[in-house]
């Protein structure tokens, strides 16, 4: 077994609203391998975001990091002084977003903000740095790299300004890169030209990546490993090939099941009755016990763990991982 | 008809709009929780505004007649229609020139006083009761933001909806018109304004009504080109629904917000400009501006003479504090844009 | 660019003309020169007094029609001598009216470009700072004290200025004006600070938004994905951005600053030109009021203008778009 680049166990984070506390993530386990991606499904609004803006510790005001270890390459960073977090920030740990046009700075060339991602790191003079980012462009793809390079991030296309992204993430050879819905916002064909150019990067650089996403297609193309949320909480992990084929929590299935590929043709498209509550209406206990069709009382009791599954595999639901599946 | 009774229909018609519109603030949920959201945010500064409407509309409430005080002058102080307000002081409430707070004596020369002792904030230099004067202020406060707001906010209206709506050849003009208008410094051109047309109070409020309406306007308009791009708005249309019945039942709703939240502002800008007005000679009788203008000078006198300028001062302050201070709750509880800003 | 910048001058010129054809429509359409005639020399003078005082001041045209000379009517007249500053006499004293106004800038921007900058300085480094801290309690601190400078009426800063720093404490002058530099520090000081703080609440509230919206933005989370510092965030990305809507802000000001401020100057004595648009309003000195607006529109429009070319200079969007 390989290696792990970033191990995360139970990371808590809370907003106040009002004179609650909502725990908008919480008691998050994940574990990135050197070369590996782990995606990290869910529906909109389950804290896939805050997730990973946590792992930066860029998690947004009033919110905070209130407990859990994160630990990269061995290190603890949760409770590193900010001058070292910022080393980090960009150094080993990179991010994407899933908004090309408004995540660059609209009043500076590209190319300027891919040589201040380099030179915030490496002690590198302008003329090399901008060398170097010319490479990046080729590297990723951009044609044209020296003209591009001066233009402005409206002047650009979508899938032109995620290769911006992607170039000034991998600037610094992260060991970390969080995609947080890299392809959502562009077209589909240049979706899979994004996917390919991240697992070709991922390929020679050995980086580790967490690959936001709410596309299972996405999941299937690219990922190693896949762990489900549900209302800030892991509920299930599991390698992809064993989930997409056999997904065991209940909300996996209802997930799968909703998906368009998934259904034979005249069966009728399954969707997950009810919605995603919103934080202040979580449940006690199994917070997606309002909607699971096998939930019994003691479901919005207590929250259950993570319970070992067969090897490498946790589904976070006592119904199913005690017996045969019902 | 006379004033008094013209000022009784208007102040009838008045609380009947209120209680109009509170019944269908009641009626519609989106609008009571937003009315209920306010009140929990702001519910001092909201009852500081209610009190203020209060003493303006019982002030603007008036009729002859009442209890004659048994001195000289008798009931000849009857003879003008006296308001509610009024006859909350004695009707020869009157003294010969300044007195103190509750003072029994006069300020300079210390004659006796007609009412020794009664005068809560003192008398002016001919010797009015400052409470009452005070008092009166509101109303004409009240009036120059209420007539004012009756002619700037319809034409804002009118023009932004139709400019927006209608673009082309309408919508050039109207920008012009506002381009034009809004280049003049806005002081001087109320001043000019003023003295070409003359300082009677309708003419002042037409006056601040046509500086006033332009900022106003120039929102309506770009919220009105906004609304017109919105989906459903373009299905009404492509369903064959009149412009008219668009307009009514889709853009004016949504304009609401903006009307309200300005009119708050607006309210407390004319109410600060009559000061400035009244300073140059220009103002409305009565208001709070006029004490402030005349009790500049009581400063310098000795020993000095402090209440007149201070009850103006803390009446006109209580009401734009209070118009301010609901005035951005309003903001935050009606425009969605700024309310997740805050996020 | 260049066509951009031809259409906006020529939208200008329009809004000259708009501002030419209002001021005729009110002082010479509505107030007929018989009317500033009377109001100059009171309502008893004789017909023979009125007509020599209109014919004085030049007002003896047919309004906009003349069928025999079309360009001898007050409307064309009042373009041509407003287009080319020949302002005439005070319809109060006779005195030329461009001489005045020159004589006058100088002590105006005495007072106003320091209140200007001093202003400018202190409402955005204080909007800085509150954007920084918000939601904490020297962000609500700072916006309690905003909205009640903004509701006390500036006449009230005046007076209390006066009385409390000038006649009880004596730091400064009560009034008065000096060429001397030294001497006009000292009477300066005071309308100053109190200009400062009659402006500053607004201001400051407005450089907060600002601020705060431009920090939630998803390039600001970029950059500090990127590994930037708080200073750098706010150096770097926050305040480039920011400048586009400050410097429209500011340029469209700067108008204000030549016209003088008609309170502060009347009140502390200072001869600029807003003590003269006092002394027109008190005179009934109709032709010195218009070229004052005129003149206020039409550095107000020039810097639309520029903020116009200059917005399209700062921001690469619309530049190169
Ligand atoms: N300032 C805040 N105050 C309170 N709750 C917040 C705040 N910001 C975010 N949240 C909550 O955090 C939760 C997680 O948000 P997050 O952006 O991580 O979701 P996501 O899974 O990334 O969704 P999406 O797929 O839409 O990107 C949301 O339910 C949201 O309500
Ligand atoms: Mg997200």
């Amino acid at each position: 077994m390989s290696t792990a680049v970033l191990e995360v166990s139970e990371l808590t984070v809370r907003f106040p609203v009002g004179a609650a506390r909502l725990p908008v993530v919480d008691g998050v386990a994940l574990r990135l391998e050197r070369g590996k991606t782990l995606a990290l499904v869910g529906e909109s609004g389950c804290g896939k975001s805050m997730t990973a803006l946590a792992l930066m510790r860029l998690v947004p005001k009033p919110g905070r990091i209130e407990a859990g270890s994160i630990q990269l390459e061995g290190e603890e960073i949760r409770e590193l002084p900010v001058a070292a977090m910022r080393k980090i920030r960009g150094g080993r740990i990179a991010m994407i977003f899933q908004e090309p046009m408004t995540s660059l700075n609209p009043v500076r060339r590209v190319g300027v903000q891919v040589v201040e991602a380099i030179r915030l790191h490496e002690k590198i003079s302008r003329p090399d740095a901008r060398r170097r980012a010319i490479e990046l462009f080729e590297r990723v793809g951009i044609a044209d790299a020296p003209t591009r390079f001066e233009t402005y991030p409206h002047q650009l296309s979508g899938g032109l300004r995620q290769r911006v992204m992607i170039a000034m993430a991998i600037a610094t050879h992260p060991a970390v890169l969080l995609a947080d819905e890299p392809t959502t916002a562009l077209d589909v064909t240049i979706q899979a030209q994004i996917l390919e150019l991240l697992r070709e990067l991922q390929r020679s650089e050995g980086t580790a990546i967490l690959l936001i996403t709410h596309d299972l297609g996405v999941v299937a193309e690219s990922a190693d490993r896949v762990a489900v949320m549900y209302a800030g909480r892991v509920v299930e992990e599991a390698s992809c090939r064993e989930l997409l084929r056999a997904p065991r929590h209940p909300y996996s299935r209802a997930l799968l099941a909703a998906m368009p590929a998934a259904a034979r043709p005249g069966a009728r498209l399954a969707e997950i009755p009810g919605t995603v509550p919103p934080p202040a209406q979580w449940e006690q206990g199994c917070r997606f016990a309002p909607r699971c069709e096998f939930a019994v009382e003691n479901c919005r009791q207590t929250v259950p763990p993570l319970l070992a599954f067969g090897a490498g595999r946790g589904v976070a639901c006592p119904i199913v991982a005690a017996g045969p599946c019902p | 008809m006379s004033a008094a009774l013209l000022s009784n229909l208007i102040v009838a018609a008045l609380v009947a709009l209120a209680i109009g519109l509170a019944w269908l603030v009641r009626r519609r949920p989106l609008w009571r929780a937003s009315a209920r959201e306010l009140w929990r945010r702001r519910p001092i500064a909201l009852a500081v505004l209610g009190l203020y409407a209060c003493v303006a509309l019982l002030d603007a409430v008036s009729w002859v007649g009442g209890q004659a005080p048994d001195t000289a002058a008798g009931t000849s102080l009857l003879a003008h229609p006296r308001s509610v307000v009024d006859r909350l002081f004695p009707a020869d409430f009157q003294e010969r020139s300044y007195s103190a707070p509750l003072a029994d004596v006069e300020f300079y020369g210390g004659f006796k006083l007609l009412h020794p002792g009664a005068h809560l904030l003192g008398t002016d230099i001919i010797g009015r009761d400052v409470l009452h004067q005070t008092l009166r202020g509101a109303r004409v406060a009240l009036l120059i933001g209420g007539l004012t707001s009756l002619i700037a906010i319809p034409l804002a209206l009118l023009l932004g909806v139709g400019a927006g709506w209608l673009g082309g050849r309408f919508d050039d003009l109207v920008f012009f018109l506002i381009s034009t208008l809004a280049s003049m410094p806005s002081l001087l051109l109320l001043v000019a304004l003023v003295m070409v047309l003359g300082t009677g109070t309708a003419q002042v409020c037409l006056a601040l009504g046509v500086t006033g309406w332009v900022g106003l306007c120039r929102l309506v308009r770009a919220e009105t080109l906004k609304l017109r791009e919105l989906d459903y708005v373009k299905a009404a249309r492509v369903l064959g629904a009149s412009d008219l019945a668009i307009v009514l039942r889709h853009v004016l709703p949504n304009l609401g917000h903006l009307v309200l939240i300005s009119f708050v502002l607006m309210f407390s800008g004319l109410v600060l400009s009559e000061v400035m007005l009244s300073w140059l000679g220009l103002g409305l009788d009565g208001s709070w501006g006029r004490m402030i203008d005349q009790a500049r000078t009581e400063l310098s006198r000795q020993p000095l003479v402090w209440w007149n300028l201070f009850s103006a001062s803390i009446a006109l302050f209580g009401l734009i504090l209070a118009a301010n201070l609901v005035a951005d709750a309003l903001r935050d509880v009606l425009d969605p844009r700024t309310a997740t800003e805050r996020e | 660019m260049i066509a951009f910048i031809l259409r906006r001058l020529a939208f200008g010129a329009a809004t000259v003309g708009g501002v030419l054809t209002f001021l005729f429509m009110l002082f010479f359409l509505y107030a007929t020169p018989e009317d500033m005639a009377r109001r100059a020399l009171g309502d008893k003078a004789p017909p023979q007094a009125i007509s020599t005082w209109i014919a004085n001041h030049g007002y003896d045209r047919p309004l906009a029609w003349n069928p025999d000379a079309p360009a001898d009517t007050l409307l064309v007249e009042h373009f041509r001598r407003s287009l080319s500053f020949d302002f005439g006499r005070s319809d109060a004293d006779g005195m030329p009216i461009y001489q005045r106004i020159r004589e006058g800038v100088g002590p105006s921007l005495a007072l106003t470009l320091p209140l200007f900058v001093l202003g400018l300085l202190f409402s955005v480094a204080l909007g800085l700072v509150v954007a920084t801290f918000r939601d904490s309690y020297i962000d609500r601190a700072g916006l309690v004290l905003c909205v009640l400078t903004m509701s006390l009426s500036i006449l009230l800063y005046i007076i209390g200025g006066q009385w409390l720093l000038g006649t009880v404490l004596r730091w400064f002058p009560v009034s008065g004006f000096d060429t001397d530099p030294a001497m006009l520090l000292r009477f300066v000081a005071l309308p100053v600070l109190v200009g400062v703080f009659v402006s500053f609440g607004e201001q400051t509230r407005f450089y907060r938004t600002l601020f705060v919206e431009e920090t939630s933005r998803d390039y600001v989370r970029t950059a500090r994905a990127k590994g930037c510092g708080d200073g750098r965030v706010m150096w770097r990305h926050v305040l480039p951005n920011a400048l586009i809507p400050i410097v429209t802000h500011v340029v469209v000001a700067i108008p204000l600053l030549f016209t003088g401020s008609i309170l502060l100057e009347s009140f502390f004595g200072i001869p600029g030109l807003g003590s003269m648009t006092v002394e027109a309003i008190h005179g009934n000195d109709f032709a010195t009021l218009r070229a004052m607006v005129f003149l206020g529109s039409l550095l107000f429009i020039a810097a639309q203008i520029a903020t116009d070319v200059l917005y399209t200079l700062l921001d690469p969007r619309i530049r190169l778009g």
